[in-house]
């Protein structure tokens, strides 16, 4: 730009400009420079709040809002006042607690076996490998597949008479088991959905923790004798504590919202109910099953509300056994 | 799921052996590891136990994905006796065409592209003015708003459908591609990712003769920040493509069959409507082999880039 060697540096912007007719021009360039300067960091960075203010903060807000008042999917606009009235009866509400209670184990079925499993999975990646790309991709493979072609999958390869996994064990002796209808049978297999999908992912990030480890605390355990092993649980899981909080907070938040799978794994559009007794009816689907079977969009929120209450407990009971943890050591 | 989430770079990582991780391959770097540091745990050799556990690891994850297109390749007899067949059949493109059809997947494919390639575009758009403003622009109440973006990936989006539905409704954007489109235009991770790269990549001096030549911050964005930004760029746009194609709660509530998104059209082949199992593989297979060819030419990109920042939905 021409005027490049003119324009005084930002900091002395306010100095006065030289006289006659270029100063005017000068002085709308200093000014308008300091707005650039001034502004221009807001406006990069206000799509990003604007966009979420509006799609997620307002709607979180508004839910709580909506579960206060009787509103039916028919007529949106008419909202009806009835207090706590959904909240109770959600309380009331047995198949609320059955949700709740089955999202909690499907949550701790799927996070548990993924996360350790992803540990060591992550671990063998470590190795000096060869054909590491090829391990490393194809343990991500099932993140490109959506929930609802692995549902569709698993619901095949878990049919009762003639589906892969129940052949496999007939092999061993084991008798067909009727992976939908038994409650434990059919939580198992939804959890193995989820474990399918996001153990791999999981792995690759604690893969990246893992390289960021110096070398030399394996090399200080070396000498103090640590086995591979000893290493592993006093260099390596340390080294990447912080990694395996954050994993733990995603797949609780993940788990809390579960709904395609238990969706797809029953009879798809039809199978909001989760099984012909509930048996995997996640609170995700309990949401909506209350707001778009039932029409009762206040309920719905109701149970959104709800979830995200749980949430919270969770973490603050994650919170509590850390300090109390920590207090210990 | 489509939860939002943080980057890995947390407290473990180092900054500066991250930088290294950036500018080397990893087996690379292992192996001057190795001749440095001989006996340092992790970077020993495979042994065959490993590779066999990998080889197990990898049979998992890739089975069931053979295994769809086996299934698809066969007939609904074939398909449901035992033992299950392990070999592809005859079928399969007759099977790929008929699901085409009953799951109207021709407008489904569309609309997932639609929706995907919007999405990714705008993220990596405002995820990279907004990654810059935080990484390099000085100004007030950068670091409060900055905790603010981290703080949002904490807040699951699932919780407000109630009044996002009954928003999209009001605007008139119910079963429309918009009312899936718009409340998932930016994303607290890819700003994060973003700022991650740009504080580390971009030096302060490019920025400062940029200013010095008189460049307004948009030029200097335009010039400067997008050339350099490339190669993060791209692996966002993957991440948030498979993410955004793959997203199911919030597209199964707003968008019906006449005008559905894939994962929305799949449902159809499991509500027993098609009867004929391999033609329910096929439609799997269909929905999937998108995102497979992706995952097959750009796999190691993706790989590296869920590795220095990690996206999650």
């Amino acid at each position: 730009m021409a005027i490049s060697t003119s324009t005084p540096p930002h900091g002395a912007a306010g100095t006065a400009p030289p006289a006659g007719t270029g100063g005017d021009r000068q002085r709308r360039r200093t000014l308008l420079h300091r707005i650039d300067l001034r502004g221009a960091p807001y406006a990069f960075v206000a799509p990003f709040f604007i966009v979420f203010a509006a799609f997620s903060f307002y709607p979180l807000i508004y839910t709580s809002w909506i579960s206060l008042h009787r509103v039916e999917l028919s007529t949106l606009n008419l909202m009806e006042w009835v207090g706590f009235d959904n909240y109770t009866a959600l309380w009331d509400d047995d198949r609320f607690w059955n949700a709740l209670l089955n999202t909690i184990t499907i949550g701790v079925l799927s996070t548990v076996p993924q996360l350790l499993m992803a540990l060591g999975l992550a671990h063998l990646l470590n190795y000096r490998l060869r054909g590491s790309t090829f391990f490393r991709v194809a343990a991500l493979t099932p993140y490109a597949t959506s929930v609802g072609a692995a549902a569709l999958v698993f619901t095949m390869l878990f049919e009762r008479d003639f589906g892969m996994i129940n052949w496999m064990l007939s092999l061993v002796g084991v008798d067909n088991i009727d992976w939908e209808n038994n409650k434990w049978a059919a939580q198992t297999a939804i959890s193995s959905i989820v474990i399918w999908r996001w153990t791999g992912y999981n792995a690759l990030l604690y893969l990246a923790a893992m390289q960021a480890i110096p070398r030399d605390r394996y090399e200080a355990a070396a000498i103090d004798g640590a086995s591979r092993w000893q290493q592993f649980l006093t260099v390596t899981v340390p080294g990447i504590r912080s990694t395996i909080v954050f994993t733990i907070v995603l797949s609780t938040i993940g788990a809390t919202q579960l709904f395609g799978e238990p969706l797809i794994f029953g009879q798809g559009p039809n199978g909001i109910t989760g099984g012909a007794d509930n048996q995997y009816q996640t609170l995700g689907l309990l949401l909506y099953e209350e707001g778009w079977k039932n029409y009762q969009m206040g309920r719905a929120a109701t149970v959104a509300w709800a979830m995200f209450l749980v949430l919270i407990l969770v973490f603050v009971v994650q919170r509590v056994v850390k300090r109390v943890l920590a207090r210990k050591a | 799921m489509t939860t939002d989430s943080i980057p890995v770079r947390t407290a473990d990582a180092r900054p500066g052996t991250e930088r290294n991780a950036r500018k080397t391959t990893p087996s690379g770097r292992r192996r001057r590891g190795l001749f440095r540091h001989p006996g340092a745990g992790r970077q020993h050799h495979a042994g065959p136990v490993a590779y066999i556990l990998l080889g197990i690891a990898a049979l998992f994850s890739l089975f069931p994905l053979y295994w769809t297109m086996v299934a698809a390749s066969t007939d609904n007899t074939r398909v449901t006796q035992t033992p299950p067949p392990f070999l592809p059949g005859p079928h399969l493109l007759e099977n790929l065409g008929k699901a085409w059809q009953d799951a109207a997947l021709g407008k489904a494919m569309l609309n997932s592209l639609i929706v995907a390639g919007v999405i990714a575009l705008s993220t990596v758009l405002f995820a990279t003015l907004a990654g810059f403003a935080f990484a390099k622009l000085r100004f007030k109440g950068r670091n409060i708003l900055l905790m603010l973006v981290i703080g949002t990936m904490m807040v699951p989006p699932q919780l407000g459908v109630v009044p996002l539905f009954m928003m999209m409704t009001e605007l008139g954007w119910g079963q429309k591609l918009p009312a899936v489109i718009f409340p998932t235009l930016v994303s607290a991770v890819g700003v994060f990712f973003m700022r991650q790269y740009l504080s580390e990549a971009l030096p302060d001096e490019l920025v400062e003769a940029g200013r010095v030549d008189g460049a307004h911050s948009l030029r200097i964005f335009w010039s400067i920040v997008l050339p350099i930004a490339r190669p993060p760029m791209a692996v966002l746009f993957m991440i948030t493509f498979v993410h955004a194609w793959n997203d199911f709660f919030w597209p199964f509530i707003v968008l019906d069959m006449t005008n559905p998104t894939v994962p929305v059209a799949l449902t159809q082949l499991s509500a027993g409507y098609v009867r004929d199992q391999s033609l329910i593989m096929a439609g799997a297979l269909l929905g999937t082999l998108p995102l497979l060819a992706l995952f097959i030419v750009f796999g190691r990109q993706i790989v590296g880039g869920i590795m220095q920042g990690a996206v999650k939905g």
